[in-house]
């Protein structure tokens, strides 16, 4: 993470599977004008990046996150992180 | 604290021989439970899984609930180890290893590791059919989720 001109801050977001897939791309710097406060926050903003984002994020409330590689609740504060990483129910085992 | 084991990687492995590690040199156990998950072929409609995975958190995630399981049953030994990449029906995808004592702990803490590692570890399954049809990710179950309440 690192502050920005705006205020805000650029931090690295990473995504899997299908979010990856409609996002197309596995990961990207993004910086977050400073409204964004959780990982709720973020999600909202990155769905209004365009298109492929808004079809990524079309439904929040099954998009799990985490950061630097720990899972985290949506009302959980970004600030301080240095990736966070998008994805949708794990499909493991 | 229990030898523990994790990796995460695309080469296939050896179940018998992990199990066999965690008993190597050693006379205190008085069990293992060995879990394998394999690839099915769905009624023969599936060419293969495609496994994708969150580099680093999947190791990390592991051990967190290798950690926990430790944590909870008197365990001497936890392996799990988890393919990632193309795997084909038949093929093996995943191995818990769980060496304890006596017999409970091992089943029980096999069985929870399994559940959380579904839900918990970031892997993702990609199905590719014979057919041809366009490849779909497969959608979680929420009988995953419910089955993490039974511990």
């Amino acid at each position: 993470m690192r502050w920005n001109h705006e205020g805000g801050w650029a931090v690295k977001v990473v995504y899997f599977a299908w979010l990856r897939e409609r996002v197309q791309r596995p990961e990207e710097e993004i910086a977050f004008p400073a409204s964004v406060v959780s990982v709720a926050d973020a999600l909202a903003h990155l769905a209004t990046l365009g298109e492929n984002y808004a079809y990524a994020f079309e439904k929040p409330e099954i998009i799990r996150a985490a950061l630097d590689k720990k899972h985290v609740k949506p009302d959980a504060p970004i600030a301080g992180a240095r990736e966070i990483a998008f994805f949708p129910p794990m499909t493991g085992g | 604290m229990p030898r523990l084991t994790i990796r995460v990687q695309p080469e296939d492995f050896d179940p018998a021989r992990e199990a066999e590690a965690l008993a190597h040199g050693r006379a205190d156990v008085g069990g293992i439970v060995t879990f394998t998950g394999l690839c099915r072929d769905e009624g023969g409609a599936l060419a293969a899984l495609e496994l994708e995975h969150y580099p680093g958190m999947a190791e990390d995630e592991l051990s967190r609930i290798a950690a926990e399981a430790a944590a909870r049953w008197p365990l001497f030994g936890i392996t799990i180890l988890h393919r990632y990449g193309l795997i084909r029906p038949g093929e093996r995808i995943v191995l818990v290893v769980c060496a304890a004592a006596h017999r409970r702990a091992t089943f029980e803490a096999a069985d929870f590791l399994m559940d959380f590692l579904k839900s918990r570890a970031p892997f993702w399954k990609k199905e590719h059919r014979k057919d041809g049809s366009a490849s779909e990710w497969v959608s979680a179950k929420d009988s995953d989720e419910s089955s993490l309440l039974r511990w």
